[in-house]
């Protein structure tokens, strides 16, 4: 084997990652300059990525050089760039200005447990921006400098900044426990923007926003391919449920369209959950659609600028109306649900060529999606279980003992804490929380959101997915927990490495394998292989352990 | 940009080493950043696998997903990883000349 580097993860040893230093350094935070150490930063988006999008000062740089080959005039561009923030975002001149200092969010960041560096304590992370704020934007700052908390912006500062604003995976556990609300993804995304005005972009978000407006998904996957991925999946589903599905694709006149995180369609177990959907949708006989053109739910724009939130996010409600569906599905992707529940209805509508999404199976009608017109797809199957509309065999689910990791976006930013645990409990007998401070609203991050889940970034992954680990590891050694769910395409790829690097032997799955694992369909053969076409061990008599149904239904 | 040396071809690579011209990838490229990968002389296993990517990238302009790789060439995950130590998309994807996946994977 080579020689292990510092993206993989042999390289990091548990007991020197397990050691973590908290003691603060001896001089003040402003006087403590970035060490950008390997596998704690993220490469440079490249210039013809930037170029793609009309973005700012493209060009070839590297973090480590000293000159990072900002425009002369890079500080007007800044504080002119604060300015126009400050006034047009109420949000971000308030967390400027109310912070109190009090420490509550300070523990809550998942780097800052992982790792114990300051600067990853919300509180200090936003001080980095609130500090030029003060000496720019306010009277005391220019009277008093460092006094109140003010410094120069220079391009230390901006190094700092790059630094710091993409080791954070606005996740906003910290927000939960801010007694003011304050919102460090606001923060952080303020951030990010402000450097993206400097051409200062990280590849593995600013690639997938190129590739999206290209090909319409992260992955520059083109309409060609994704059908050769679903029919791809489709083979494989006739092969474990001798059922052959439906791949109704660009159908004008279906009544959903189906969007879906393109990681879905590439990488594993992502694709296990892709099929899943697949065979649900077949078994109801769905009137829907996948599209070539609005073929990513996420959206990399949230991790780049609200300009370019709106820029990915438009070709959703174009497709919809294009198609003439009457109301849009969403799949099991994470920070979509912050898009599509908090930005699209006002960036992109109203979607008023839509109607009020209604399930054609039960009728429930989706008030709560009446502005976006756009549904969960976690919500929608559990309102069919609740109904009665799926036929369910979770004994094949017995070998899994399942817990539930609450993705950050779905969980505090949809409130979407009930249906995914009503499913689970519903298609597996054997589930088991997490300890209850990891869990739902107060859910620890994988470590890798945000556009952080590359691998020259391993360090900060593992040291960020240790929180999560542990609790995972808890759940194993306790329960004898051997896969944990997760509702999201980031969760689905960063959490596979935290399992193996924390609690190895844990897998991870999405929602919809399970459910379709469990699935009994119309004229299916005996089902002795699962989607992911291992043999299903056989059940004992009598079934599921301790923890059966009786005890989490 | 660093760039990479192959016989008489100058490409420019990224910072895990993939090239960034893919129509500039040869045999002789291939042979060359197989040895960045550990892997001295590239086998009929290889280069099977080697141009499937090849191909499917030609076709796709993306890499396949793993499973169909292994579904398409008969070989099992943990072959692949015997015959390029870094896996198949950190190896033998960047001798095929295909670009890194981004994105939620």
């Amino acid at each position: 084997m080579a020689t292990p580097t510092p993206d993989t993860i042999e390289y990091y040893k548990k007991e020197k990652l397990s050691d973590i230093d908290y003691e603060p350094p001896a001089g003040g935070w402003m006087d403590t300059p970035v060490n950008f150490r390997p596998g704690s930063w993220i490469y440079p988006g490249k210039a013809k990525h930037l170029q793609y999008l009309d973005l700012p000062n493209p060009r070839e740089w590297v973090v480590t050089e000293k000159d990072w080959k900002l425009q002369e005039n890079w500080k007007e561009i800044v504080l002119k760039g604060m300015s126009e923030r400050l006034s047009k975002y109420r949000s971000f001149k308030l967390f400027m200005d109310i912070c109190v200092r009090c420490g509550a969010c300070a523990d809550k960041c998942h780097f800052f447990i992982g790792g114990g560096d300051p600067k990853n304590m919300p509180v200090l992370r936003a001080e980095l921006l609130r500090s030029i704020y003060r000496n720019d934007f306010t009277a005391i700052g220019r009277v008093l400098g460092k006094i109140v908390g003010a410094r120069e912006l220079t391009e230390d500062v901006i190094k700092e900044w790059f630094y710091y604003f993409f080791q954070c995976t606005e996740c906003r556990r910290c927000s939960v426990f801010c007694p003011y609300g304050i919102d460090t993804a606001e923060i952080t995304m303020m951030g990010r923007e402000l450097l993206g005005l400097l051409g200062l972009y990280v590849n593995w978000v600013i690639e997938p926003v190129a590739n999206c407006f290209r090909t319409g998904n992260h992955l520059g996957i083109q309409p060609h391919g994704l059908k050769d991925t679903l029919e791809f999946f489709a083979d494989d589903i006739e092969n474990a449920t001798g059922v052959k599905v439906k791949i109704p694709i660009n159908k004008k006149g279906a009544e959903i369209l189906f969007v879906t995180p393109s990681g879905d369609f590439l990488a594993d177990p992502g694709t296990f959950t892709c099929m899943g959907y697949m065979v649900l949708f077949n078994e109801l006989d769905l009137d829907f659609t996948w599209s070539t053109y609005a073929s990513e739910g996420g959206n990399f724009g949230l991790f780049t600028s609200h300009e370019m939130i709106k820029r990915l996010n438009a070709k959703i409600y174009a497709e919809a109306k294009r198609l003439g569906v009457k109301w849009i599905l969403g799949g099991e992707c994470g920070h979509m649900w912050r898009v599509m529940h908090q930005y699209m209805d006002t960036m992109n509508g109203p979607a008023d060529f839509l109607q009020v999404p209604k399930s054609p199976i039960t009728g429930t009608v989706f008030d709560n999606a009446r502005s976006t017109k756009m549904v969960h797809i976690v919500e929608f199957t559990a309102d069919l279980i609740k109904h009665g509309k799926l036929k369910l065999d979770p004994k094949r689910n017995d070998h899994i003992r399942v817990t539930l990791h609450d993705s950050c976006n779905p969980a505090r930013a949809l409130g979407m804490l009930e249906e995914p645990r009503y499913i689970l409990k519903n298609v597996c007998r054997n589930f088991y929380e997490m300890p209850e401070n990891t869990i739902r609203e107060q859910t620890f991050c994988c470590g890798g959101g945000a556009g952080l889940g590359t691998d020259e970034n391993m360090e900060m992954r593992l040291r960020g997915g240790l929180p999560r680990g542990n609790a995972v590891r808890y759940v194993q050694e306790k329960y004898g927990v051997n896969q944990l769910a997760a509702m999201c395409a980031i969760d689905r790829a960063t959490l596979t490495t935290v399992c193996n690097y924390w609690a190895p032997g844990v897998l991870v799955t999405g929602i919809h394998e399970l459910v379709a694992n469990a699935m009994v369909l119309n004229g299916e053969k005996e089902r002795t292989i699962n989607l992911r076409q291992e043999e299903i061990p056989r059940a004992e008599s009598g079934s599921a352990e301790k923890g059966g149904a009786a005890d989490v239904r | 940009m660093a760039s990479f040396q192959a016989g008489n071809i100058t490409l420019e690579i990224d910072e895990d080493g993939f090239i960034q011209e893919p129509d500039k990838w040869n045999d002789e490229v291939a042979a060359a950043l197989a040895k960045t990968e550990g892997v001295e002389t590239l086998t009929e296993d290889h280069w099977k696998l080697v141009n499937y990517l090849r191909d499917y990238y030609l076709q796709f302009g993306v890499a396949p997903m793993i499973r169909k790789l292994c579904k398409d060439t008969g070989f099992k995950l943990n072959q692949i990883y015997e015959l390029f130590p870094s896996g198949p998309a950190k190896g033998a994807c960047k001798v095929a000349g295909l670009p890194k996946p981004t994105g939620c994977v």
